[in-house]
C-alpha cells in the first residue's frame, strides 16, 4: 500500500471536517422539520376537534359524563388548592408588607392574586394532573386495543364520539371550578387575616370589593376557559396517537401532562399581556 | 421458486375487489401490488405467517388504513379516497370481530352489542337492547351476561360478545381478525360453529384472516395464502392439501423446513 493511500484512509478515520459540519446541520435541520410537522399535526387535530363540537350528530350522555368527570370530580382538588394558596398568601403578603407599615393591602393584594393569576394557573395546572392524563391514557388504551378502530367499524366517528364531549367539558368547566375556586381562595384569605392576623371581617371585606374590579375576574375565567382547552386537546391528541402497548399509553399521558403545562403557562403569559398590557 | 397467483374467480358476482393494492411503512412493503376478491355470500380465509401484511389487508378494506395505490371495490364502488359521508356509507356494510375483541370497557355488554344499532343506525334505545339480548343469547350466553361489564367475562365470554356485536347490526360483509388467537381448542371451535352459523345465517359475504389452520379449515369457502404482500394461491377450502404450491404446503402443515424462512434475531 503507498503512502498516500495510508493518509487518505487516516483522514477518512478521523473525519472530514466539512462532513461533521453537514452531519451536525442534518441533525439541526432535521430536529427543525420534525418540529413543525409536529406543529402542523396538533393544528390539523385541533381545527379537526373544534370543527366536530359544533356538528352534529351530538352525545349529550358522553358530554354528561365529562362535565361530571371533568367538572364535579375536579372540584375537591381545585378547591382545596384554592384554599390553601389564599392562606398562604394572607400570612406571606402581610410579612412583606408589615415591614412597610402596609398591612391593608392584605386583602387587595390576595383578591387580585387569586382572581387574576393564581386561581386559573393552579386550577389549569391541577386538571392538567388530574384530567389530562386520565384522558391520555383512556384515549390510549383505546387505541392500542382497537376500541378506536371498532367505534370507526360501527359508523361512529371517534372526533365527535370521544373528543368533542371532552373538549367542551373542559373549556365549560374550568372557568365554573375557576369562579368557584376564586371565592374559597379569598375565603382562604380571609379566614387567616380574621382568625390569626386580627384584621376586622368587615374591614377586610370592604377592602376586598373595592379592590377588585370585573376585568381582574373575566381574565382569570378566560385564561381558565383557555386552559381547559389547552388541557383537553393536549390529552386526546397524545392519546389518540399514542403509540403501541403500555410504554406507549404512559409516553402519551407524561406527554399530555408536560405539554399542556408547559403551554398554560405560556398562554397565561400572552393572555395577561392581552388584559393588562 | 414457483409461486402461483389466481386471484379470479369464476363463480358469480365479487362482493369485494382488490387490484394491485400497495402499502408501506417506510421501507418495509407490507403488501405488494396485491390483488385479491370476495365472492358474494362466500367466506374467504386469508392464511399466513405473522408480518406477512394479513392485519393491514384487512384494515385497507376496511377504511382503518389508505393504501399507497390500487383500488378496493365494495359493490362495484370504488372506496380509497371517498368522502366522510360515503365512506359511512360503507361502514354501514361493515362488521367486524377484532382480534381483542375491542369491546368498549366502559359500557355494559348489552351497550356494546347494541352500540352500531344505536349510534350508527340511530335505533331507539329499547328496541336494540332487546336485540342485543337476542344476538347474546344466540352467541350461547345467558341474558343476564348483558348487564355485566366486559371486564367481568373471559375471555372466550368477550370474544363471543365481539362476534354478537360484529352481526348485531346484520352486515353485508362480516370480518374477523384471527377469531381464535388466545382461545383453548374447545372454544375455539365452538367460536368457529358460531361464526359460520352467524354468517350463513345472514348470507353475508366473510373475509377472515388467521393462522389457525383448524378454523381456515371450519370457517372458509375460499382459502388465499398472503406472503410477502402477495396472494401466491387462492383456491376453494377444499383443494387446500393439494394446493400444489409448496408454501402453502408448508405453511399448512406447520414445518420450520421449506420455502418460508424465518430470520430469528
Amino acid at each position: 500500500m503507498t503512502s498516500e493511500a495510508t493518509q487518505k484512509i487516516e483522514e477518512d478515520k478521523q473525519g472530514n471536517p466539512l462532513d461533521l459540519v453537514l452531519d451536525f446541520c442534518a441533525v439541526i435541520g432535521a430536529g427543525i422539520l420534525n418540529f413543525f410537522a409536529a406543529v402542523g399535526r396538533l393544528a390539523d387535530f385541533t381545527f379537526r376537534s373544534v370543527s366536530h363540537c359544533f356538528r352534529a350528530p351530538f352525545y349529550p350522555s358522553q358530554l354528561m359524563r365529562q362535565l361530571i368527570d371533568i367538572g364535579y370530580y375536579s372540584l375537591p382538588v381545585v378547591g382545596m388548592t384554592a384554599l390553601f394558596t389564599g392562606m398562604v398568601l394572607a400570612l406571606q403578603s402581610y410579612t412583606g408588607f408589615s415591614r412597610f407599615n402596609a398591612e391593608g393591602a392584605v386583602a387587595g393584594v390576595v383578591v387580585l392574586s387569586i382572581t387574576r393569576e393564581l386561581s386559573p394557573v393552579l386550577a389549569g395546572l391541577m386538571v392538567a394532573g388530574r384530567v389530562g392524563a386520565s384522558i391520555a391514557a383512556e384515549i390510549g388504551t383505546m387505541r392500542v386495543t382497537e376500541q378506536i378502530d371498532a367505534l370507526r367499524t360501527l359508523s361512529v366517528n371517534p372526533f365527535k364520539y370521544l373528543i368533542a364531549p371532552r373538549v367542551i367539558a373542559a373549556t365549560v368547566t374550568l372557568p365554573i371550578l375557576v369562579l368557584i375556586g376564586d371565592v374559597i381562595g379569598v375565603y382562604g384569605g380571609y379566614i387567616v387575616s380574621i382568625y390569626s392576623l386580627g384584621f376586622s371581617p368587615a374591614g377586610y371585606l370592604t377592602q376586598t370589593w373595592d379592590t377588585v374590579t370585573n376585568v381582574d375576574i373575566m381574565s382569570g375565567l378566560w385564561k381558565a376557559g383557555s386552559f381547559g382547552f389547552i388541557v383537553s386537546i393536549m390529552g386526546c391528541y397524545h392519546g389518540f396517537n399514542s403509540a403501541r402497548g403500555a410504554q406507549g399509553v404512559g409516553a402519551a399521558t407524561t406527554n399530555a401532562v408536560v405539554s399542556s403545562s408547559i403551554l398554560i403557562l405560556i398562554f397565561n403569559y400572552l393572555i395577561t399581556q392581552i388584559f393588562f398590557s | 421458486m414457483s409461486k402461483k397467483s389466481d386471484t379470479k374467480s369464476d363463480e358469480g358476482e365479487q362482493k369485494i375487489i382488490l387490484k394491485q393494492v400497495s402499502k408501506s411503512f417506510g421501507d418495509n412493503h407490507v403488501l405488494n401490488s396485491l390483488d385479491l376478491s370476495v365472492p358474494a355470500g362466500k367466506s374467504l380465509v386469508v392464511i399466513g405467517g405473522s408480518g406477512t401484511g394479513k392485519s393491514v389487508l384487512l384494515k385497507c378494506v376496511l377504511g382503518l388504513m389508505t393504501p399507497d395505490s390500487g383500488s378496493i371495490l365494495i359493490d362495484g364502488k370504488e372506496s380509497i379516497g371517498v368522502d366522510p359521508k360515503a365512506r359511512t356509507e360503507f361502514m354501514k356494510k361493515f362488521g367486524m370481530l377484532f382480534q381483542g375483541g375491542a369491546l368498549f370497557d366502559s359500557l355494559k355488554i348489552w351497550e356494546n352489542v347494541a352500540f352500531g344499532l344505536i349510534h350508527g343506525q340511530g335505533m331507539d334505545k329499547n328496541q336494540a337492547r332487546e336485540i342485543a339480548v337476542e344476538k347474546i343469547s344466540a352467541v350461547g350466553l345467558r341474558p343476564e351476561v348483558a348487564d355485566l361489564y366486559p371486564a367481568e367475562v373471559s375471555g372466550g365470554m368477550q370474544k363471543r360478545v365481539g362476534l354478537a356485536r360484529a352481526v348485531a347490526s346484520k352486515p353485508e360483509i362480516t370480518f374477523f381478525d384471527e377469531p381464535t388467537t388466545g382461545l383453548d381448542p374447545i372454544m375455539a371451535d365452538v367460536i368457529n360453529d358460531l361464526i359460520v352459523e352467524q354468517v350463513k345465517g345472514l348470507g353475508a359475504t366473510a373475509l377472515s384472516i388467521t393462522h389457525d389452520m383448524a378454523s381456515a379449515r371450519k370457517i372458509a369457502d375460499h382459502v388465499a395464502m398472503i406472503y410477502e404482500g402477495k396472494i401466491i394461491w387462492k383456491g376453494e377450502v377444499g383443494d387446500l392439501d393439494h394446493s400444489g404450491n409448496e408454501y402453502v404446503d408448508q405453511f399448512i402443515h406447520g414445518r420450520a423446513d421449506g420455502p418460508i424462512t424465518r430470520r430469528v434475531a
